[in-house]
């Protein structure tokens, strides 16, 4: 519930800094069906934590040490707006100013997304297939495939 | 879910139009913001109300569980597809410049087919996804 609420809010600010196409995935992905398959994950569990048999120790400091390696790595970003920063001096004023003559689409975005970084897009589809592929071999009923028409 | 009337005529009304509006995010992707991606969740997102308001039954008819096998994996080889069509056009894969004489008109379809390969498997994979989750759940009641 939080965390769809974070979501849309998310979305919100997507929309605020004009990256419309995050704040789509972020809505439709983070506040709709991520929820959704929360709530559907925790329908498959008890409502009762199990008792841990390791001490909660270890886990803790995995956590704090990837934490403070994150945050760590945040030192390194440039300053939020900066037009001096690398990722804007790279290709992407290349993409910028001859994407729409190329390919014919107003949108660079999608022109970035499917044409320049096809194989990046490739392979995303292959992972999202995967991830479908995965989820139906581990929780999909394949032995009960007789009774299926009585309690589908 | 026989007794929530006003879920179930809104649910009716809202459906069309956010199916429609993945349609449309889908094929409208190359100028304004969207794509396959975004097509793909709002259009799962649609279908997952329409499952949550009518049951894993009525659903199971509109959207058979073979469509959504046979879509997932027709998305992605319509993408890699793409490729080898470029490759045996003489081409580089997933150069879509070879698609046609003028290659901005090869850009554009390449692209557009690609977002459609894109929008097809992420819509089914989500859906079968919940799908997959809600039987389960539903066999553990039973």
């Amino acid at each position: 519930m939080l965390g769809s609420i974070y979501s849309l809010l998310a979305s919100a600010i997507f929309v605020v800094l004009d990256a419309v196409d995050v704040a789509f995935t972020e809505a439709a992905v983070g506040a709709g069906i991520s929820t959704v398959l929360a709530l559907g994950t925790l329908a498959l569990t008890t409502g009762r934590e199990k008792t841990p048999m390791h001490t909660r120790w270890l886990p803790l400091a995995v956590v704090l040490v990837t934490g403070a390696a994150l945050i760590y790595g945040t030192f390194d970003l440039a300053p939020y707006g900066d037009p001096q920063a690398p990722v804007h001096r790279h290709v992407a004023p290349t993409y910028l100013a001859e994407a729409p003559q190329k390919t014919g689409i107003p949108n660079v975005v999608t022109a970035v997304l499917a044409s320049y970084r096809g194989y990046d897009t490739l392979g995303e589809t292959t992972v999202i297939f995967t991830a479908g592929v995965g989820v139906i071999l581990l929780l999909g009923s394949w032995r009960r495939r007789e009774d299926e028409d009585d309690d589908a | 879910m026989h007794s929530y009337l006003v879920l179930r005529v809104v649910a009716k009304l809202l459906l069309p139009f956010i199916l429609l509006f993945a349609l449309y995010v889908q094929f409208h992707g190359d100028y304004g913001p969207g794509g396959g991606f975004q097509a793909g969740v709002i259009f799962a997102a649609g279908f997952i109300l329409y499952v949550l308001i009518y049951g894993l039954r009525n659903a199971d008819q509109v959207l058979p569980r073979g469509i959504l096998r046979f879509g997932y994996s027709c998305g992605v080889l319509l993408f890699a597809g793409v490729g080898i069509y470029d490759m045996l056009l003489g081409g580089k894969y997933l150069d879509y410049s070879v698609m046609a004489h003028d290659p901005v008109h090869g850009q554009h379809a390449g692209i557009f087919l690609v977002e459609l390969g894109v929008g097809i498997t992420v819509a089914s994979v989500m859906v079968s996804v919940f799908f997959t989750f809600a039987r389960r759940s539903k066999d553990q009641k039973d």
